[in-house]
């Protein structure tokens, strides 16, 4: 069997929405160099709705899937439902992925509600600091996040 | 170009077969199927091949005696067994330190670290940053206990070679055992274990075109190998179970073939392994990993900032290019290549790491092949890495030029 579902193949070997967000609504960057991933989104918000959304990610070939994955799950969906994006929802849609993998989804879940915290942030929108569990950064080294 | 043609550039990870290796292997299953250990005439003819194995590859080394050479299962075997022979030579004389370095194979690493949880002192000589073992800093850590000296002779993953001559002379001084773990250099490098004082070495058949699951222990004679597998009386009790007589007849004619190649392929291969290092090294923010001289005539290995390795090796293959990486990515653990920590490269260089391992099969079509796919790719995989962007936004440093 291959490491990989075809899913996870073809989201790595064509990404959905690669890029940047001039005018970016919200950014969120998870991960760290030092573990060899790092997701970074960045999302276009209005009327509550995920107008645009561009991801840029450094890591191997699940988590450049997990990314392509999970903004095309997000894209033109409303906040609440991006907020509510899990990790699970992100490596099923994917056919799976490795048990050594998971994380990379993890840090899929993480950069959007990285990047809705963000906007939040930005536009003074108040939110229940409960749905952001901070501080967990790199669940598989250890390291602190950034 | 045809997009579709594989380039197999990963023969550290193993080798195709040559034809002699395969040719060599067929008798051996069908006709002469006898075990060695049987007395009836099927048996003996069988005896009578492995006996000339051993002394064929007894001769390719430069050993003194056939008896010096102990068929295992592979490399790591013969690491393992190596690494347990000591330890019981120097329980006799309360010797419980061992020498090695900090970027031998884990089939060497591994049971130190089981050894250092049994009490034993290991002491693992820095490489620097050229992945050179220093010949001076072996003899300034060896101690009246030291019951070993295991340097590998040329590395896996970087490719150097390490000065095992120097070392070897120290060691014979000092009166300690020296091992070396020569798996990526038998058949690639010549190696003569006498003029080397080479006390014991691993080799393993198929990174020389042999076949897989063989390989051998050579020890000077005197020296009295400790079991690893008990049950029987082959190769002089040293190591019981049926031998592998065909795997055995096959690695000897690979070891023959590319011995008696090795001078005229070395030459050939290392003009390829120059032109694809330059082509690599003119990618902005490269780095060639190890000596670029003192290396073996097929290891390129460069790490590149800002990717990692994992999804490079993915888009290589797409593009027909088979090639391997020291990330932690596709090692399945947490940290990247322990090799490429102990030359010094920091976490998030090391993670974007590229080994291309060339043969004599590789042609210069190849080379330029695999300049193109590799400099495709990085440009690919930098355009969408945050990380990328922080450094030439000079927001992050790079560390290499």
């Amino acid at each position: 069997m291959a490491l990989y579902s075809e899913k996870v193949m073809d989201h790595f070997r064509n990404p959905r929405n690669v890029g940047t967000l001039e005018d970016a609504d919200g950014v969120g960057e998870v991960g760290n160099a030092k573990c060899g991933d790092i997701m970074k989104i960045y999302l276009k918000i209005r009327d509550d709705v995920i107008d645009d959304v561009k991801f840029e990610t450094f890591g191997c070939g699940s988590a450049i899937a997990s990314s392509s994955m999970a903004t095309e799950m997000i894209k033109g969906k409303p906040v609440s439902e991006a907020m509510a994006l899990t990790n699970r929802a992100v490596a099923e849609a994917l056919d799976g992925l490795p048990p050594h993998k998971l994380h990379c989804s993890v840090l899929a879940e993480e950069a959007i509600k990285a990047a809705l915290k963000d906007y939040y942030d930005r536009h003074g929108i108040a939110y229940d600091p409960a749905d952001f569990p901070a501080g967990e950064g790199c669940a598989h080294c250890g390291l602190a996040g950034e | 170009m045809n997009p579709k043609r594989t380039i197999y550039a990963d023969n550290a990870a193993t080798t195709p077969m040559s034809a002699a290796a395969v040719a060599a292997m067929l008798p051996y299953m069908e006709g002469i199927y006898g075990n060695p250990s049987s007395l009836h005439s099927v048996g003996q003819r069988a005896a009578e091949a492995l006996a000339d194995a051993r002394q064929r590859v007894a001769a390719c080394l430069g050993a003194a005696s056939p008896q010096e050479i102990t068929f295992t299962s592979g490399g790591s075997e013969a690491d393992n067994q190596a690494i347990l022979t000591a330890v019981r030579l120097g329980e006799k004389k309360g010797k419980r330190h061992i020498v090695s370095t900090a970027f031998e194979h884990h089939a060497v690493l591994h049971p130190l670290e089981r050894l250092a949880k049994e009490g034993y002192e290991i002491t693992l000589l820095d490489v620097h940053e050229d992945g050179l073992v220093r010949p001076e800093e072996v003899r300034a850590a060896i101690r009246p206990d030291t019951a070993l000296v295991s340097v590998m002779y040329a590395n896996n993953e970087i490719g150097t070679v390490q000065p095992i001559g120097e070392i070897g002379a120290i060691c014979r001084a000092a009166g300690v055992l020296f091992h070396t773990d020569a798996v990526q250099a038998a058949g690639h490098l010549p190696i003569d274990v006498a003029a080397e004082n080479i006390d014991m070495l691993s080799l393993s058949g198929h990174k020389f075109r042999g076949p897989k699951g063989v390989g051998a222990l050579y020890a000077r004679r005197g020296i009295r190998l400790a079991s690893l597998i008990e049950g029987g009386a082959q190769e002089r009790g040293r190591r019981a179970g049926t031998e592998n007589v065909p795997a055995i007849m096959g690695m000897t004619a690979a070891l023959e073939e590319a011995v008696a190649r090795r001078a005229a392929d070395a030459a050939a291969v290392a003009a390829k392994r120059d032109r694809l290092i330059a082509g690599l090294s003119a990618i902005p923010h490269s780095i060639l990993n190890g000596d670029p001289v003192r290396r073996l005539p097929g290891n390129v290995s460069f790490c590149f900032e800002g990717i990692e390795g994992e999804s490079l090796l993915l888009l290589l293959d797409d593009r027909g290019v088979c090639a391997s990486s020291g990330s932690a990515c596709t090692s399945g653990s947490l940290d990247p290549s322990h090799v490429l920590l102990a030359i010094g490269r920091p976490h998030e260089i090391a993670h974007g790491s590229l080994r291309l391992t060339i043969s004599a099969e590789t042609t210069d079509a190849d080379v330029d092949c695999i300049i193109g796919a590799v400099r495709e790719v990085v440009a690919y995989l930098r355009g969408m890495s945050p990380v990328w962007r922080d450094l030439t936004e000079g927001k992050t440093k790079f560390v290499t030029e």
